[in-house]
């Protein structure tokens, strides 16, 4: 491990640092913004106030496109990852005739934009004759994220021991007991990241709401469409900012779960293929 | 005796064991079923349906006239309002993933070869902006370049300039900045990773052998993160193309690219069967680009190796 590394590169640490400013800052104007008490977005800052926050407790449209948010993400999170979780297990368990191309079209949906993935389901669901509601969403959502709970899930049965699962079966145990009290609690930490993962996905995901939902809208739709009132906008801010918290902590705690579950596995298998 | 047995079971045993591999293979599909179903379901089906739609032609109402025509092929790809937009998009998503990468490069550089401890917090705190609201990242860049937004409110306080310049917001320039921002993180992980991988024996032997740093890097390192740059820039070229929020918030009618064609003709615009025509035109073209640089780069480097 000598040559490279060992030598200090100040240059390349300073454009990290700005770099991550890059990364940061402009996520950091909307909490920023929040606070200000002036309904216009601008410099210089006019005071301190908390009032954009109070004026969300009574908004019931805004809270009401929250709840849609939370079930249709609740929903997504849970299929997609028994989805992902059938899926993974079927080619890391098995050797399959034709894995490789089976697993590119699961993947299909990352490699495709999501303009496409919605409008063509729009047109599949208009023709059945279907009406748009949180449901169609949630179809949609699901279709994002189980290539994402199939790549994390994948690389978590990846590193199993198939043998424990053998001991189990040598013990006596049947199927079902060895996939309670072996193999579920050895994916588990999988599982949890992809349900985090899915749901914060879902949560966040705009354009398949935008094309298939309704007059009932997700969060992002309803802030889209407030994005149009000027005189609204300090509330979206402020509504924006407790997003941003809120996914701050999901997606560290998914993260920290992915990485000390498997950080030798490939983060890249999520993204190539 | 055992010899005859040997020969006896020979055949049985491969026998068995195909019965086995394919039973396998069975089991395999089934336990698969429920995910291959779904995404039939959601996703190859309407790609067909899809496909079909883009033959027909829209009828006042919601009715289609289902006989076969390449009417809103022709228009998407001789309509100079489309081709603009195509060009538009495609100029837009190439500078977006161009700057996105050489941006990314040395931050996964640095961390993949001068982060010694807390690796995984660098990964985490390089990421973490990515996983929050996309609509409020891009939104962010209205605040900043917006008239009355951070920049100019921020230079008029100082007295850098009087009046709010207008030339930041509403221009593809501003598409770019902004999607350069938003999808950084898909840049950042496959180049990390792939650096990651390198065996730092090469670099030894490379040192070694009488190679500077400069030398190295491009004659071990930059070559052994190709993978990464590809998938990087395949990852951000494919979505940015038929990226919708963008353009809609900090593009303006300058900055409109496909994808704003697309969701107008299934709404106000009211032809879907040309929407779905402008939707696979882009998927198609820029398929064909991937995969002609993806192509290209290959082979170079295996001219290289």
């Amino acid at each position: 491990m000598s040559g490279i590394g060992r030598e200090k590169n100040r240059p390349l640490a300073i454009y990290a640092v700005f770099y991550l400013a890059f990364l940061y800052l402009p996520v950091l104007f909307l909490p920023v913004f929040s606070v200000n008490d002036s309904i216009y977005i601008s410099f210089p800052l006019k005071g301190f106030t908390w009032q954009w926050y109070e004026s969300m407790i009574g908004n019931e449209p805004m809270l009401n496109s929250l709840m849609n948010s939370i079930r249709v993400a609740l929903a997504t999170a849970t299929i997609s990852t028994l989805l992902g979780i059938f899926a993974a297990k079927a080619v890391t368990r098995y050797t399959l005739p034709g894995a490789r191309p089976v697993i590119a079209t699961i993947m299909l949906p990352l490699v495709v934009p999501e303009i496409i993935l919605g409008t063509a389901l729009l047109i599949v669901i208009m023709q059945a004759g279907g009406t748009l509601s949180l449901l169609t969403v949630t179809l949609g959502h699901i279709l994002l994220c189980v290539p994402f709970s199939m790549a994390v899930l994948m690389s978590r049965f990846e590193g199993f021991d198939r043998s424990m699962e053998e001991a189990s079966a040598d013990l006596g145990e049947n199927a079902w007991w060895t996939f309670w009290r072996v193999t579920l609690p050895m994916a588990m930490p999988g599982i949890t990241s992809s349900f985090l993962l899915c749901f914060t996905i879902s949560f966040d995901e705009f354009i398949m709401a935008f094309f298939l939902g309704s007059t009932d809208p997700t969060l992002p739709v309803f802030m889209w469409n407030q994005l149009r009132f000027p005189q609204r906008l300090p509330g979206v801010l402020a509504l924006g900012s407790c997003i941003l918290l809120a996914s701050f902590f999901v997606i560290a705690l998914a993260e920290y779960l992915r990485r000390r579950s498997s950080f030798n596995s490939d983060p890249g298998a999520i993204t190539i293929d | 005796m055992n010899t005859v047995a040997i020969i006896v079971e020979a055949p049985r045993a491969g026998f068995w064991r195909r019965w086995l591999m394919r039973s396998e293979a069975l089991r395999g599909y089934l336990l698969l079923s429920p995910t291959l179903l779904v995404m039939l379901g959601i996703m190859v089906i309407p790609m067909v349906g899809m496909v079909v739609l883009s033959f027909w032609t829209q009828h006042a109402g919601n009715t289609f006239d289902t006989t076969l025509t390449l009417k809103n092929y022709t228009d998407a790809f001789t309509r100079d309002m489309y081709r603009i937009l195509f060009m538009r998009s495609l100029g837009i998503s190439l500078l977006t993933t161009l700057f996105t990468v050489l941006l990314a490069y040395p931050m996964a550089y640095f961390v993949a070869f001068h982060v010694k401890r807390h690796k995984m917090v660098w990964i985490i705190l390089m990421t973490l902006p990515f996983w929050t609201s996309y609509l409020l990242r891009v939104f962010a860049w209205k605040i900043i370049l917006g008239y009355n937004g951070a920049i100019n409110s921020g230079l008029i306080s100082m007295g850098v300039i009087s009046e709010p310049l207008t030339i930041l917001l509403y221009n593809p320039t501003a598409v770019v900045i902004t999607l350069t921002h938003a999808w950084a993180a898909f840049a950042i992980l496959p180049i990390y990773v792939s650096l990651e991988k390198i065996d730092r024996s090469l670099l030894e032997a490379a040192t070694d052998l009488g190679d500077g740093p400069v030398a190295r890097f491009f004659r071990i390192v930059l070559p052994l993160s190709l993978p990464g740059i590809i998938a990087a820039s395949v990852l951000i070229f494919i979505p940015t193309v038929g990226d919708y929020v963008t353009p809609s918030l900090v593009g303006g009618t300058d900055g409109y690219m496909i994808s704003n064609a697309i969701q107008f003709q299934f709404a106000r615009g009211n032809n879907w069967p040309l929407g779905a025509a402008l939707a696979l035109s882009s998927m198609v073209i820029v398929t064909a680009i991937v995969l002609v640089y993806v192509t290209v780069i290959r082979r170079l480097t295996a001219r290289i190796g």
